[in-house]
């Protein structure tokens, strides 16, 4: 059934790619550089990588390391051209290996069971012999019922002297389970290069208001998306009064040739697909040009008289019924302390905003510091005015992932075949079941042989209740 | 009663029941074993109800809808659930195989996993989800691959177990892999005792475990005489194991576990395993990963490792289906293969990350 041995040159490629060493080793190589691929990080400042190098091999080698790694492709290693061709390699010795079994294993598929002379049955991996009174037909019966309610279809052949078999298999077609598998392997790495070769990764960032028809590869690559994409509103929800983010959406509006052709609010987990184009929710921030922001303030009074006022940064107020003036001279959307005490920002994000005033009166200062719109006991004043941090509308902006990738649907489908063909794999078998049925002396003698390719013991499990209801179902009736 | 009432329950009752089945291997006392068992179900039984009504609290909240609020989304959430899981395969192998021998192994990775909840202080706190953790992919992702590695769990153990009683010499490399594998094991649930002991429940959260907690008591020690002590007591202890490894096959043999039961059992706990973690654990993370982020597959160490992981186990699987390797070489690879597992879940934010951060 072999093959014969291939001699010439096609041949012995052929040979290489469809042996199961071959196969390993390929394995073996994207596995182990793969590695190398989680252990300096991928396409980052080449400073990041140098500190890591540095933690595994010393100050004096890291650089020389880091060079060689570069050389090699190892900074984006993924992407580069002899991962690709690891990978391209893999599938061929995929598709050969295949091709080259495809052959027996379709004869095994295709071909039909038949009956075995009962020696044969003796030496199958499932065996059973019984002895029993009864009447050939009456067992025959019992036989063919109980085998078609476990799902098989049996098929009858006379074996001489009264005698007969009953034969049957069912799940052949799962022995392709397998090939299913592998083929969803090829089909998912086909999507993966149609996507990285047809498809692009971009980033792109809209201020409220802002309209733009590309997204950036990187800072200096733009791309064109083909149509206008507009950020009409963006907003922020959070867990009660924390700063961890419940939720957060941009309103946006697709342009296309002058007209408004598509209105959607996004959020994280749920883009926007206009044109094969998909945008998703994925950061947000505030604009770095604070000084167009606007606060809203209440100011009051330690004798309850109060204004609400809408001031800018560097502006000043003055605290009603006072000749007390206040400065708004920083704003921070996230303030945070250091140990020290010192402020700093610790986001782009309105995590927890903060405005720094100062107070005056009359040419001399009085005191200053941070009032935070979260904390309300930062709002009173040591004299007892107050100035509460009602809101501040700054422009924020909209993060959003641009992605076009034709080769996502072709992906799914992989997936969905490879689920199927696992399925198959494991959790189905090809069974194959022969009953013998013959007279011997006064007795039936009855021998049932059985194989599976696939989870054997609860086939036999089936075969020992078959034999029970054979062995108890004619002599019920005696 | 509240989740953490049930919780506690459960682990009283675990840590009863591993102390119980080590008697019951000692001592083969049938009575022994049946309260054994009987304290695993129970364990078993209340950590379900704490996970249910944890999951329930998390409802309350209000904040999601239902599925959402499942109790999947932290470190210590994951662990409790892999607990759960691995108890329920390894009760159903009880009940199928009428062998209980086989407790006194898995207990304890129960019982190890609550001990690293306690060491680690990880934070039990009920948080609410950020919004890209907000999605069903990411509960049946989750959900899969813990079942999924409580079966690579299992087939780790009847691995070992396989290999011990399959070893004969010495100086074969199978017998060298097992005991060097368990000398890990030891050494590194030693140390972390030890950091238990000497620093109690100061740790805050992961990251400060990593940089500033583990294994500070031993080999990280300050104190050059302490580091040089724990590697020495390592060595002894990896060398006594490597001597001594063959009592550990007498106990084993007491079982009444053929070398062909467990060769079969490892088998199949890969095999249903396999087909789970790929759905699971890459199908459905690869979905997820493109809802949240657009990009469904990024060569990201964790997605990495995954991929690594599944390819040592499509090899175990290939290798006994086409070289029909059974026995010691497939042990060694399932055994290899759960090594990979841990390095997904734990290794990857531990030490890949301490070693991307800075200081
Ligand atoms: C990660 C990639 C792969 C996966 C997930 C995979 C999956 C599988 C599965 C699930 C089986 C059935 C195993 C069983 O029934 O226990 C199988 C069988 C097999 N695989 Fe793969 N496979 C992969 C790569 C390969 C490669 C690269 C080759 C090429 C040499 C290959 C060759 C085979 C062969 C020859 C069989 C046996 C088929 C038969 O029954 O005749 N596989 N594979």
């Amino acid at each position: 059934m072999k093959k014969e041995k291939g001699s010439t040159f096609i041949d012995k490629i052929w040979d290489m790619f469809a042996s199961v060493k071959f196969a390993v080793i390929i394995f073996a190589v994207i596995a182990l550089t793969s590695i190398v691929g989680t252990i300096v990080e991928q396409q980052v400042e080449p400073e990041k990588n140098i500190v890591v190098l540095t933690k595994l091999f010393g100050e004096s080698v890291a650089p020389d390391i880091y060079n060689i790694l570069f050389k090699l492709g190892f900074m984006n290693m993924y992407h580069s051209w002899w991962f690709v061709a690891l990978l391209l390699l893999f599938a061929s010795s995929l598709i050969i290996c295949s091709i080259d079994r495809l052959p027996r294993i379709l004869k095994l598929v295709n071909e039909p069971i038949h009956p075995i002379p009962v020696e044969h049955l003796g030496k199958m991996t499932i065996k059973k012999t019984l002895d029993i009174r009864g009447k050939i037909p009456d067992i025959k019966q019992t036989a063919e019922t109980a085998l078609k309610a476990a799902g098989f279809k049996p098929s009858e052949a006379p074996t001489g002297n009264g005698g007969l078999q009953l034969y049957a298999e069912k799940g052949n077609l799962s022995r392709l389970g397998v090939y299913l598998t592998h083929i969803s392997i090829l089909v998912i790495l086909t999507g993966g290069m149609i996507g990285s070769f047809f498809g692009f990764n971009g980033y792109l960032q809209l201020n409220e208001g802002e309209t733009s028809s590309v997204a950036y590869k990187d800072p200096t690559t733009p791309i064109p998306l083909g149509f206008e994409i507009r950020c009409d509103n963006f907003e922020v929800y959070f867990y009660g009064d924390s700063d961890m983010p419940k939720d957060y959406k941009s309103w946006l509006t697709v342009i296309k040739n002058g007209k408004e052709v598509m209105k959607k609010t996004i959020e994280v987990n749920d883009p926007l697909k206009y044109e094969g184009i998909t945008f998703y929710q994925s950061s947000y921030g505030t604009g770095m040009d604070t000084d167009s922001g606007i606060f809203v303030l209440r100011v009051s009074s330690k004798d309850g008289k109060s204004a609400e006022i809408n001031p800018m940064l560097n502006d000043k107020f003055t605290i009603p019924g006072t000749s007390i003036t206040g400065h708004i001279k920083y704003f921070s959307p996230a303030l945070a302390l250091d140990p020290e005490g010192r402020a700093y920002t610790y986001a782009q994000q309105m995590l927890n905003p903060a405005t720094y005033i100062e107070f005056t009166e009359a040419g001399t200062q009085k005191y200053s510091g941070w009032f935070f719109r979260r904390y309300p006991n930062t709002w009173i004043l040591p004299d007892g005015n107050k100035v509460e941090f009602v809101n501040y509308w700054g422009v924020e902006y909209t993060g959003m992932q641009v992605r076009k990738d034709p080769g996502v649907f072709i992906v799914y489908f992989g997936c969905i075949i490879m689920a199927l063909g696992l399925y198959i794999t494991f959790f189905m078998s090809h069974r194959r079941i022969w009953v013998d049925i013959a007279r011997k002396n006064d007795n039936i003698k009855i021998s049932i042989g059985a194989s599976a390719n696939k989870n054997r013991a609860a086939f036999e499990g089936k075969i020992e209740k078959l034999a029970r209801i054979l062995g108890a179902g004619p002599e019920g009736k005696k | 009663m509240d989740s953490s009432t049930f919780f506690g329950l459960s682990t009283v009752a675990y840590v009863l029941s591993m102390i119980l089945y080590i008697f019951y291997l000692a001592f083969r006392n049938n009575q022994i074993g049946i309260i054994a068992t009987t304290f695993a179900i129970t364990g078993f039984l209340s950590q379900t109800l704490a996970i249910a009504t944890r999951w329930k609290e998390f409802y309350d909240l209000g904040q999601m809808g239902f599925l959402r609020a499942a109790p999947l989304t932290n470190l210590y959430e994951s662990l409790i659930f892999f607990i759960w899981c691995l108890m329920l395969v390894y009760l159903i192998i009880e009940f199928k195989y009428r062998n209980r021998s086989f407790g006194a192994f898995v207990t304890p990775v129960a019982v190890l996993a609550l001990a690293y909840i306690d060491i680690s202080g990880m934070s039990r706190n009920i948080q609410p989800l950020v919004p890209a953790l907000q999605s069903n992919w990411l509960l049946a992702h989750v959900m899969m691959s813990f079942i999924a590695y409580a079966l690579f769990a299992i087939s780790f153990s009847t691995g070992l177990m396989c290999l011990i009683l399959r070893t004969e010499r010495r100086n074969e490399t199978a017998y060298i892999f097992w005991t060097l594998m368990l000398s890990v094991f030891v050494i590194t649930l030693g140390a972390m005792g030890l950091d238990f002991l000497k620093f109690k429940l100061v740790v805050t959260g992961q990251e400060e475990l990593i940089h500033n907690y583990l294994f500070k008591a031993s080999f990280r020690s300050g104190s050059a005489l302490v580091s040089a002590l724990s590697w020495a007591i390592s060595i002894a202890v990896t060398f006594l194991i490597w001597r001594f490894g063959h009592s550990l096959k007498k106990i084993i043999e007491g079982f009444h576990l053929s070398a062909e039961i467990l060769d079969d059992l490892t088998y199949r706990c890969i095999a249903t395993g396999f087909p789970v973690f790929t759905l699971g654990g890459l199908i459905f993370g690869a979905i997820w990963a493109d809802q949240a982020w657009g990009k469904y597959w990024t060569w990201d160490p964790k997605e990495t490792w995954s991929l690594i992981t599944w390819f040592i186990y499509a090899f175990y699987l290939h290798s006994r289906l086409i070289k029909g390797w059974k026995g010691k070489k497939a042990a060694m690879v399932a055994v290899f293969g759960f090594l990979a597992v841990i390095f997904t879940y734990l290794g990857v934010n531990l030490l890949l990350s301490g070693l991307h951060s800075y200081g």
